[in-house]
């Protein structure tokens, strides 16, 4: 490289600051890319954009578990971004706790989060020592089964109404060269899916011991064997899925390749976008149709510490922008998740989404296991998970076993 | 060079002052960064640190942890499994290959650039192209299939017990042509005489490269060796690119386990326990060999 090469990288580097710091353009760094889920973030851009900053998009590709890490080293390594996508919990606790993350107690005061923010427990998960520190965005929840209707016309059987009349159309399903079970074989899919057996088969309770209150015994018994029992029909259901991604196994049903999938919600998104309608097309069973409860796991954006004025008065009317009636109707739409704001009006909601706020309007909620767990103990149980549903040689007791010694060190 | 030829006997400190000075930022580069952060490591390794590094010693609690994880010890597995065969497989193929090319075929240095071409390209992309050619849907198999064989079944990548080899290929594919390289370059340092010599003696060709041509190129085994093991010890990128670990765990090495608990499961602690075990395996195997090799033997001159 020769000097002259050399000044022009220099150049570059002081330069781009410079552009950057145009006042009122600030990054948001997200995990949303797939269609449904870009289309929805279009809506919180638009709606920035309108109080005359400008949203400059950091999608990272690849899912939470591949895009969290670069947040978090641009955060700890002094480059951090204006706003940054997290999920409501612990993820990122840490970073609260070292001072790195704007205090947003003021705004939340002014605004009066406390009242319109429901189920109260995600305002509490941005909570620390007495302070806001994040928005919540929205509510998905983990405990749905997506069914293809035309798959199972093509099997010949009934759509199924609860797991268990799934679990009985597995065969059918197959003889049809339907796989019945699609997850794709990204760990987190199918550490996902056995939370939400244990909370649909096994039952709230069982659920909270285990994942909240991390007791080992209730892990090790005779009630987590039966959501065991149910993982290994998941896994012998899932036998040919060959994705990676959580959208690819949504189109397998969305396509019919597929009879159904354990997914969130977000995978509405996808349904939405390929023209599906919820009822005719697809058919949604939250809480698996056993148990209907969901959880209220979601999304929140967290402010890092920022120098430039013009920017943090910028964090702040994003924060106000994203909490924003309209926004969140919009957004929420399309994304297939639920509000975070009771007070609301989602006429245009379709069955799925009316159902889970029906459930939500109950009370039927669970914590979500982003907020009971850290990701020292989720990593395990993924590691544990993704070798169950690859590996046919290990049984269910084994895995029990290890999963409750995971638990017996959790914190 | 700086010669000091100053009559009487000079200081040893200040012999080829300097070459001494010139090494000074080197010398600085390899304790602060490599020994300095080796032992940051190895320190915060003891600690129970999370996110972010802390100093609360827990002793050995990291490293009992360590090995009661299944999917370290599978990736120790893997990574043995994947060390010796390639070690073997990469010498001995890139050796017959420069053996081969060592008869003054035509176009030889046409065919030393087909082979030395893959090592031009990354991991990344190696890994991406051989995981579209073990691909059962579109790569080896479905062609097999569509000349007629239509039970004919190649997925190593899609099954737990053979995906090692799977990678283990596409690791031969890349690395076999620098081997070759390197040994070309150590049959062409042969000298021409010993090769008449053996002929005088009637030697079989087969002989003469087994028991005196081989033993004559040991310093370039010896580099090639210590190439390969650390190319070995390091794979990390191949794995992620063309399995990142799976079906399950079973493709795992410990390099994706560091990374994997030091920034999904934001537990550095864990990640540290684990590269320090990397570090110790290395050290019990490398150093002994090294000291016997270089340091121990100045008289090879």
């Amino acid at each position: 490289m020769n000097i002259r090469s050399i000044a022009a990288v220099l150049a570059a580097t002081v330069a781009l600051p410079l552009g950057a710091a145009h006042a009122t353009d600030l990054e948001v760094t997200h995990w949303w890319t797939s269609g449904g889920e870009a289309a929805a973030v279009k809506e919180l851009a638009t709606a920035f954009d309108a109080t005359g900053n400008k949203w400059v998009d950091g999608a990272i590709a690849g899912s939470g578990g591949t895009a969290r890490p670069i947040m978090i080293s641009r955060i700890t390594g002094g480059a951090p971004m204006g706003a940054t996508q997290f999920n409501h919990g612990r993820q990122a606790e840490e970073l609260v706790q070292a001072g790195l993350m704007r205090d947003f107690t003021d705004l939340a005061k002014k605004e009066g989060w406390d009242k319109i923010v429901r189920p109260a427990s995600l305002l509490k998960s941005c909570t620390f020592q007495g302070k806001i520190y994040c928005v919540p965005l929205n509510i998905h929840s983990w405990q749905w089964l997506w069914l293809s209707n035309d798959a199972f016309k093509k099997a010949g059987v009934a759509v199924p109404k609860n797991w268990n009349e799934f679990v009985a159309a597995a065969p059918a399903l197959e003889k049809a060269g339907i796989v019945p079970l699609a997850v794709g074989s990204q760990a987190w899919q199918s550490t996902g899916l056995f939370a939400v057996l244990t909370v649909a088969i096994g039952g709230k309770d069982l659920y909270q011991k285990v994942y909240g209150d991390k007791d080992a015994k209730v892990a090790a018994g005779p009630e987590m064997a039966k959501v065991f029992k149910a993982a290994d029909d998941a896994r012998k259901m899932s036998k040919g899925t060959n994705v990676q991604d959580w959208n690819q196994a949504t189109n397998m049903v969305i396509t019919g390749k597929a009879g159904g999938q354990i997914m969130g919600d977000w995978a509405q998104g996808e349904f939405q976008l390929a023209g599906k309608k919820a009822g005719v097309d697809y058919t949604c069973l939250p809480g698996l149709g056993v148990n209907e409860v969901i959880s209220t796991a979601g999304d929140a954006f967290y402010f890092p510490i920022l120098k430039d004025p013009a920017k943090t008065a910028a964090q702040e009317q994003l924060a106000s922008a994203l909490l924003a009636p309209k926004t969140q109707v919009a957004f929420n739409l399309k994304k297939g998740s639920l509000p975070v704001r009771g007070d609301v009006d989602l006429a245009a909601a379709n069955d799925c989404m009316k159902k889970g706020l029906d459930i939500l309007a109950k009370g039927n909620v669970v914590t979500s296991t982003d907020q009971l767990i850290t990701q020292d103990t989720q990593k395990q149980l993924e590691d544990l998970m993704s070798q169950f549903f690859a590996n046919a040689s290990i049984t269910p007791e084994d895995a029990q076993k290890r999963f409750a010694a995971i638990f017996s060190k959790a914190d | 060079m700086a010669a000091h030829t100053q009559p009487g006997r000079p200081n040893q400190l200040f012999r080829n002052l300097n070459s001494k000075v010139a090494s000074i930022p080197m010398i600085l580069t390899a304790v602060v960064i490599f020994l300095g952060g080796t032992i940051w490591t190895v320190t915060y390794s003891f600690t129970n640190s999370r996110l972010l590094p802390r100093l609360s010693f827990v002793g050995l609690d990291q490293y009992e942890r360590l090995w009661d994880t299944p999917r370290w010890v599978v990736s120790i597995q893997n990574l043995a499994t994947y060390g010796c065969l390639s070690l073997i497989f990469s010498l001995t193929i890139g050796f017959i290959l420069a053996a081969l090319m060592d008869q003054k075929i035509r176009f030889e240095n046409t065919f030393r650039t087909i082979f030395l071409y893959p090592f031009a390209l990354s991991f990344i992309v190696t890994g991406l192209v051989w995981q579209w050619i073990l691909n059962p849907e579109f790569g080896v198999q479905s062609v097999v299939r569509s000349l007629g064989w239509t039970s004919f079944t190649f997925d190593p990548l899609y099954n737990s017990d053979i995906v090692i080899y799977g990678i283990l290929l596409a690791a031969l594919w890349q690395g076999t042509g620098l081997v070759m390289c390197l040994m070309l370059a150590g049959l062409r340092g042969i000298d021409e005489d010993i090769w008449k010599a053996a002929r005088v003696d009637g030697i079989p060709m087969w002989k003469t490269y087994l028991f005196i041509i081989i033993p004559m190129m040991r310093p370039v085994f010896i580099t090639t060796l210590v190439l390969i093991t650390s190319g070995i010890v390091r794979v990390y990128d191949l794995v992620v690119a063309q399995t990142s670990g799976g079906p399950g765990i079973s493709s795992d090495v410990p390099a994706k386990y560091v990374y994997d608990y030091m920034f999904f499961a934001q537990n550095l602690g864990q990640g540290f326990a684990a590269s320090s075990m990397m570090l110790l395996t290395v050290a019990i195997i490398i150093v002994p060999w090294a000291y016997l090799e270089f340091g121990g033997r100045k008289r090879r001159g």
